[in-house]
């Protein structure tokens, strides 16, 4: 039994577990920092514990504050959210040690699913398709090209050290290959102090598709999967469920895949298993698994009729999966987007600031997941996302309608956000004929003149 | 000779380090050229550096590493010659 929830997050999604826990009975206890004092997610929750200064090392990281307050509340269980301490193998070892409930996977499995290489091993394992490439760092031209014929042209020469997209390089047939590779292998050197590189399939238009389930230790099941192609420097700014790149066949073929995985390791909790999508080819790759619940969960729920969020809670206060597979129909199309506080006439600059006027959509098929209300003011610490907006209809394209309705209906007055990108995203003819990848948004950003981000000021 | 104040152009969290375990940018007393960097400002998990208009010395700063500023706070002064 959970009677005690702890909420270890704050915004929309600790006001989301607040809802779910109610829902249930459990008494909610929303732990905050300093500048989340005044936060909706606090007012709508029984109890709230303070947990440290605003600076998020300081406290929505802070283990040892965390579990102090823990103790204080009497908390049975603690629900980490996504972001923060929801994928830390530690927190999820500490809280179990201290004797509550952690509201996720166990603390092997989140390292397990964590750790790339381990993913991907395990991935391999269970015969769900990784990007194909060279198993191990190559070490000269004559492997090189003998990992070339079994995987194909192009291909990435990626340095073993490198990461966050630095250290690649593209070679579109034998001798670009033979003319890059030992220039990638000195340029690792240079840059990483390691001139290992490893060879990988060249996915030119890739879709970031990825897979929802759920699972009790011994069973999974999957709800469909999410587009979530628009993406700025790969962060995703609207989602849809499901996908429109995806037939019947294909779709069958990758959920499987994804449950297939989750069973494999034994999966307990939500989870999504994020893959791309190659539209010239209509193969998927498994890239890696989040093990918490995902901010875009709401569309998934919108197309189902599951509540995500308190199955999560149920399967963690020692229920079974209340579901078969069969129970999992989709209806309808959802979309999601994220409303920002930036500035995409500013090259998204953060615009944090007090919201003077708020006027939410609503009407037919409009979900709303924030923490603003009039009067709030925005603590700069943490991310910028202050609302989601879901739209539902029974078909695509209606949604994209209805999605352009309900921006029409949004005002908020104090600081700049992202609706008004929205607004002209969903009327674009490519995105209203679903042809995107996840170099869609920024070509298209590029493209126009209004919305063009000067990063310059940006360092990381 | 005239002092400048370095101020805050937003709230946020004002950091004198490139990373933790980096040196400051630059430290008090120490010459700087126009545009150079004495420090980063985070606000929504973005990273803004906060640089200097003119040349001149860093005398002193008025904040710690990893505090809170609001807007328009004076972070550091500038004697330009």
């Amino acid at each position: 039994m959970i009677r005690r929830l702890l909420i270890v997050n704050r915004g929309e999604i600790a006001l989301r577990v607040v809802r779910a826990a109610r829902e249930l009975g459990m008494c909610s206890i929303v732990a905050h920092s300093e500048a989340d004092t005044d936060s909706l997610a606090v007012q709508r929750a029984d109890e709230a514990v303070c947990i440290g200064p605003p600076q998020a090392s300081k406290s929505y990281l802070n283990i040892e504050a965390i579990l102090q307050a823990a103790e204080s509340v009497g908390a049975d269980a603690v629900h980490p959210g996504y972001g923060f301490l929801s994928e830390s193998a530690e927190f999820a070892r500490a809280v179990k040690a201290a004797g509550m409930v952690f509201v996720g996977p166990e603390a092997s499995i989140i390292e397990r699913m964590g750790d790339k290489a381990m993913a991907r091993q395990t991935a391999i394992d269970a015969g769900v398709p990784v990007v194909p490439g060279s198993p191990r760092a190559v070490s000269d031209l004559n492997e090189a090209l003998a990992v070339a014929e079994s995987v194909g042209f192009p291909l990435l020469i990626k340095a073993a050290a490198g990461g966050g997209g630095r250290g690649i390089r593209v070679a579109g047939n034998a001798a670009e290959l033979r003319e890059q590779l030992p220039m990638a292998q000195t340029e690792a050197r240079t840059a990483f102090g390691d001139d290992r590189v490893y060879l990988e399939r060249f996915i030119e238009h890739a879709r970031h598709i990825e897979v929802q389930v759920l699972g009790d230790g011994e069973r999974a099941i999957h709800f469909f999967e999410r587009e979530c192609s628009l993406q700025r420097r790969r962060q995703k700014v609207f989602e849809e469920c499901p996908s429109p790149a995806l037939d019947d066949t294909t779709r069958e073929l990758l959920c499987r895949s994804a449950v297939a995985l989750a069973e494999h390791v034994g999966y307990f909790g939500a989870g999504t298993l994020e893959y791309l999508y190659d539209d010239t080819t209509g193969e998927f790759f498994f890239i890696e698994m989040n093990t918490r619940i995902q901010v875009e969960h709401p569309i998934t729920e919108a197309v189902t009729g599951v509540d995500l969020v308190r199955e999560m809670l149920r399967l963690a206060r020692g229920e079974r999966l209340r579901f078969t597979q069969q129970d999992i129909q989709r209806r309808g199309w959802a979309v999601e987007m994220r409303i920002n506080a930036e500035d995409p006439e500013r090259g998204f600059f953060p615009s944090p600031g007090q919201v003077q006027r708020l006027v939410w959509p609503s009407g037919p098929g409009i979900r709303i997941d924030s923490g603003l209300y009039e009067g709030y003011r925005m603590p700069p610490f943490y991310d910028s996302l202050v609302a989601k907006l879901i739209v539902w209809d029974e078909c695509r394209e209606s949604a994209l309608i209805r999605a352009g309705r309900a921006l029409d209906e949004f005002t908020l007055e104090g600081f700049a956000t992202t609706a008004a990108l929205h607004r002209r995203l969903v009327d674009d003819p490519e995105v209203r004929q679903g042809a995107v990848d996840t170099g869609f948004l920024e070509r298209w950003l590029e493209a126009k003149p209004t919305l063009t981000p000067s990063d310059k000021e940006v360092v990381s | 000779m005239s002092q400048q104040d370095i101020q805050a152009p937003f709230p946020g969290v004002f950091y004198r380090r490139p990373s933790p375990d980096k040196p400051p940018f630059v430290e008090e007393g120490q010459q700087v050229e126009t545009d150079s960097v004495i420090g980063l400002l985070e606000v929504m998990k973005q990273f803004f550096e906060l640089k200097t208009d003119e040349a001149g010395t860093i005398t002193a700063f008025q904040v710690e590493e990893e505090t809170v500023v609001e807007a328009g706070q004076s972070i550091a002064v500038l004697e330009v010659k």
